[in-house]
């Protein structure tokens, strides 16, 4: 059962206009109560011209550390995590995060130093991407590696300008001006082409939850920059025509972009550069077990085919013959940096640290144990909701509540009923393909007891929605909060706190 | 199958129970679809470590780089040594902020959207903003997409940017500006006004990466009235002590948070600023949290202004950015709640005293001088008698670290950034090493 909390604290609430769990900080705030954390003269002013001094009042609250910490405290107490039970939110892989990696990354060997040293005082640092790069490369069966974007959909956007950056210098760019996307394709694949000035054709699914072959071949042109594909697909399916996709798109002089989401499954499994792909990014805050943040930060690399490495964002990681380590030169063809500095540092240590743990066996385990729970997970669960593609599933699988959705239940009221039952509920309503889509990933950490008790709160909440949906609708009622307004929130918007009138 | 993974709860007896159930001998049963001569490939990737080998291993890469606090330390620009209370990791990394994903279900997120909220609550004020996102990655990309926010907004493709802001930011901004073909002119600051004409933007950074302050009206003025928009880069300590974005007429304000309580971490994870005002807020890239109600009447927070995004809009959304740096917002709410308006100031303060001290002292070693015409704040440029490159190599020699030049072709010298972390016994060992290498070369020259 979860661990969170459910009740207003008692001391919370005290100057809030309506009813809250917890007070914002500036409804805490007392005048002359601020922290003494630093101090500093005022004499400082005197430096400043009177012109460029902050007229503008400013109102920040202040309060004492013992406020702060019972304040933000609380505020967590209202958070589901991996930490507090089972989240197993497809397309997420919310596998858990190993506490090793986020002391490592805290040592001021590696939280303390600054991205304009020179590489002399930070050889160590220098070591461990390079070593990464290799790592990355070699379990994607890629040649290079950039380190440098900052998540998934950042990546996407670097590829897609190495794409363009490719096919101009083959003469190529002017004329190829089109991206083409499956209809399960994430969000961001579309957003991300479009962001580089493409125009995006997206291509239907087949029977078995494949790209249409057919489809993709009459999408095919001399206008195609390339394809952007995730495999397993986001229905968790292994593409079962790969190369011939792979193939069809090059033939055309098209790229192949892999996105790498789904890596979780493929771990010593299968290598996407053995596969047909040109390149693909890894979100090391799913496969590689770095944590979520609440939405980040994560880390994108990118690992690309030889013919694409002139093309990669610039640093990148060399070793000299004298085995010291250096920020390689910007090399002429580089479509230039996307982003201050290495990438997101902190999270590649932990990456780093986790790919060194597990070692070739222990990942390859990982991706076992993920296909395997997921397909437990499914044989249990195929009765009470209807599979949308029914064949041996990856990592993760996606189920329609269609059913439930006649019996006056959705997704989404299926989602809010299993927070009663004291899990995190799937995605929800993605992929599109599906109608009433959950999407399921329960990862390779959760233990067979937690498995079996996540498959029976979905049955259950399958019987409740056939006896009694209206019980189904009206849930959470064990959460901190019933369920949101969402549609006023967006129609009259309160973006910060404002001084009550 | 032996545990290969540490993490792994699952013991052969749970194996064979979970292959029962699939009806299945192996997983590999389940991979059909998957080219045999591709299956189960070698990866020859090293072999796994126990928890005390990885942490002893590490530790050794760790000792390999030199931390900010084994000596004086002057590196600074986007990136910063700040001090951070001891509370604020001990609240940001807690479990339930920390191993949470994106508050898709807010009903079990309000940890996350309140902190996220409080973020934006902060910030606004301190920018004097309408409005805050969430975060973008950085600093820099936070600039890029404020051009192409403002080539959204304005229709048109040319965006100017000052030569005085942090190059990151420039080199980042003409990377992304090959997706969509935008054209990027880099002026010095001083000629911003002059090239307002048919700018979808104009962007100024102040303090500007030399430290100068730089008067922002009459860019924002010039912008307006050329029907384009004003993108000031700014910085948190500075927006303490100098008059806000929102008070100098800018409609973006973008800037690195990092000094906001985060590690330095080699840069990054980070936290990109990203302010607008209120009319351009359909415009705006990145999630955005929203105060409602729940069905009980409660108060509660969510993720707004959706239809912005690309998980709703996909092609047509106003960014593809969908995870960001939420714990590092979450991280400066936290550092800015306990700092308050007192601390940060004192923080900012000292910085500037410090700076200001510094820069008379190096002024006086011969063949130095303060690069800077007019006022500056925490960072000065200082012009050496020797290439800035090998000055900061020969400092790094004494364990003296300072930045060089900031890849501006005419501007040569290092730059000195303080903070509240400068100590004096840095400044004077700063002092007295440039004397002695500066002294040393002119030694050099003149015996040659
Ligand atoms: C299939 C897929 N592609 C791309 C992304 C985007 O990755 P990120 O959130 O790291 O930008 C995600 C994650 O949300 C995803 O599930």
């Amino acid at each position: 059962m979860t661990a969170i909390r459910t009740q207003v604290v008692p001391d919370s609430g005290v100057k809030t206009a309506a009813p809250a769990l917890e007070p914002l900080l500036s409804e805490i705030h007392e005048a002359g109560r601020a922290g003494r954390h630093v101090r500093g003269s005022e004499d400082a002013d005197a430096l400043i011209p009177n012109e460029f001094r902050r007229r503008a009042s400013l109102d920040l609250p202040e309060i004492t550390e013992p406020q702060v910490v019972r304040h933000f405290t609380h505020l967590a107490q209202l958070n589901y995590a991996v930490d507090t039970g089972m989240y197993p939110l497809g397309s997420c892989t919310m596998k858990y995060n190993p506490k090793v990696n986020d002391r490592i990354a805290a040592l001021a060997g590696f939280a303390e130093i600054h991205p304009r040293q020179d590489d002399d005082t930070i050889q160590g640092a220098l070591r461990l991407m390079f070593e990464l790069q290799e790592l990355l490369a070699k379990l994607t069966g890629m040649d290079a590696a950039t380190l440098q974007p900052a998540a998934g959909a950042h990546a996407e956007f670097t590829a897609l300008l190495v794409f363009k950056a490719y096919h101009s210098k083959r003469g190529d760019a002017a004329r190829r001006r089109r991206v083409i996307v499956p209809d399960t394709a994430h969000g961001t694949n579309p957003a991300s082409a479009a962001m580089c000035g493409y125009t995006v054709t997206t291509v239907k699914s087949d029977s078995r939850g494949n790209i249409d072959l057919a489809s993709l071949k009459a999408a095919l042109g001399d206008d195609v920059v390339g394809l952007m594909l995730t495999n397993p697909n986001t229905l968790g399916l292994f593409e079962e025509r790969l190369r011939e996709v792979c193939d069809a798109v090059h033939n055309a002089g098209g790229l192949v972009y892999g996105d790498g989401a789904n890596m979780n499954a493929l771990l010593g499994v299968a290598r996407p550069g053995d596969l047909g792909f040109d390149c693909i990014h890894i979100n090391v805050h799913k496969t590689f077990s770095t944590p979520h943040g609440a939405g980040g930060p994560g880390a994108g690399p990118l690992c690309v085919k030889a013919k694409l490495e002139p093309f990669l964002p610039h640093p990148r990681i060399t070793r000299d013959t004298d085995g010291s380590y250096r920020r390689g030169p910007t090399p002429p063809d580089s479509i230039g940096r996307v982003r201050s500095f290495f990438g997101n540092f902190g999270v590649l240590v932990r990456a780093y640290t986790y790919m060194r743990t597990l070692g070739e066996e222990g990942l390859a385990e990982a991706s076992n144990d993920a296909i395997l729970a997921a397909n437990y997970l499914l044989a249990q669960l195929r009765d009470s909701y209807d599979v949308a593609f029914d064949r041996p599933c990856m990592h993760e699988f996606v189920l329609s509540a269609s059913r439930q959705r006649k019996q006056g239940a959705s997704a989404l009221d299926v989602a809010k009923a299993l927070i009663d039952e004291g899990f995190h509920p799937p995605t929800v309503y993605f992929p599109l393909v599906v109608p009433e889509a959950l999407m399921i990933e329960p990862t390779e950490t959760e233990p067979r007891e937690t498995l079996d008790a996540f498959a029976a709160a979905m049955v259950r909440v399958a019987e409740r929605a056939k006896t009694d949906p209206a019980s189904v609708k009206a849930a959470p009622l064990h959460a901190p909060l019933a369920r949101l307004d969402e549609v006023s929130a967006a129609r009259y918007p309160r973006l910060r706190w404002q001084r009550p009138t | 199958m032996t545990n290969s993974n540490p993490y792994s709860p699952h013991t052969d007896a749970d194996r064979a129970a979970m292959l029962k159930r699939v009806g299945i001998k192996s997983v590999d049963e389940l991979l059909t679809a998957i080219p045999k001569d591709a299956l189960r490939p070698k990866l020859g990737l090293p072999a796994g470590m126990s928890e005390i080998e990885v942490q002893t291993h590490l530790e050794a890469l760790a000792a390999r780089n030199r931390p900010a606090g084994a000596g004086p330390f002057f590196i600074g620009g986007p990136v910063q040594r700040r001090y951070i209370p001891a509370a604020v990791p001990v609240l940001a990394l807690r479990g339930e902020f920390l191993t949470a994903y994106t508050p898709y279900q807010p009903e079990v997120s309000q940890g996350t959207l309140q902190a996220v909220f409080e973020y934006q609550s902060l910030l606004s004020e301190l920018l004097a903003m309408d409005v805050v996102n969430s975060s973008m990655y950085d600093g820099s990309t936070a600039v890029a997409e404020a051009a192409f926010m403002a080539v959204r907004t304005t229709g048109r493709k040319k965006v100017v940017v000052a030569r005085e802001v942090f190059y990151q930011f420039r080199d980042t901004l003409r990377t992304y500006a090959q997706g969509p073909g935008l054209e990027v002119r880099e002026v010095p600051t001083r000629d911003l006004v002059a090239n307002a004409e048919g700018a979808a933007c104009l962007i100024v950074q102040h303090p500007d990466s030399f430290g100068a302050l730089v008067d922002v009206r009459p860019i924002a003025e010039a912008a307006h009235a050329a029907g384009g928009l004003c993108v000031q880069v700014t910085e948190p300590h500075a927006s303490a002590l100098l008059e806000p974005p929102g008070g100098l007429g800018a409609d973006i304000a973008v800037g690195e948070g990092q000094p906001l309580g985060i590690p330095m971490s080699l840069g990054g994870p980070h936290l990109g600023i990203f302010a607008a005002r209120e009319a351009l807020v359909r415009q705006m890239p990145g999630r955005i949290v929203g105060e409602t109600k729940d069905a009980r009447g409660t108060r509660g927070f969510v993720n707004t202004l959706q239809t912005r995004e690309q998980h709703i809009r996909r092609e047509k959304a106003t960014s593809n950015i969908c995870t960001n740096e939420a714990l590092a917002a979450i991280t400066a709410a936290a550092y800015l709640a306990l700092m308050g308006p007192t601390g940060l100031r004192a923080a900012a303060r000292t910085g500037v005293a410090k700076a200001h001290a510094l820069a008379a002292r190096l002024s006086s070693v011969p063949g130095c001088a303060v690069a800077l015409d007019g006022p500056f704040f925490d960072r000065f440029q200082l012009r050496t008698p020797v290439p800035g490159r090998d000055l900061k190599h020969a400092l790094a020699k004494e364990n003296v670290l300072v930045d060089d030049g900031l890849h501006h072709e005419e501007r040569d010298g290092i730059v000195i950034q303080c903070t509240e972390m400068t100590s004096d016994s840095d400044a004077d060992a700063l002092v007295s090493a440039v004397e002695r290498i500066t002294a040393g070369t002119r030694e050099t020259v003149a015996a040659r």
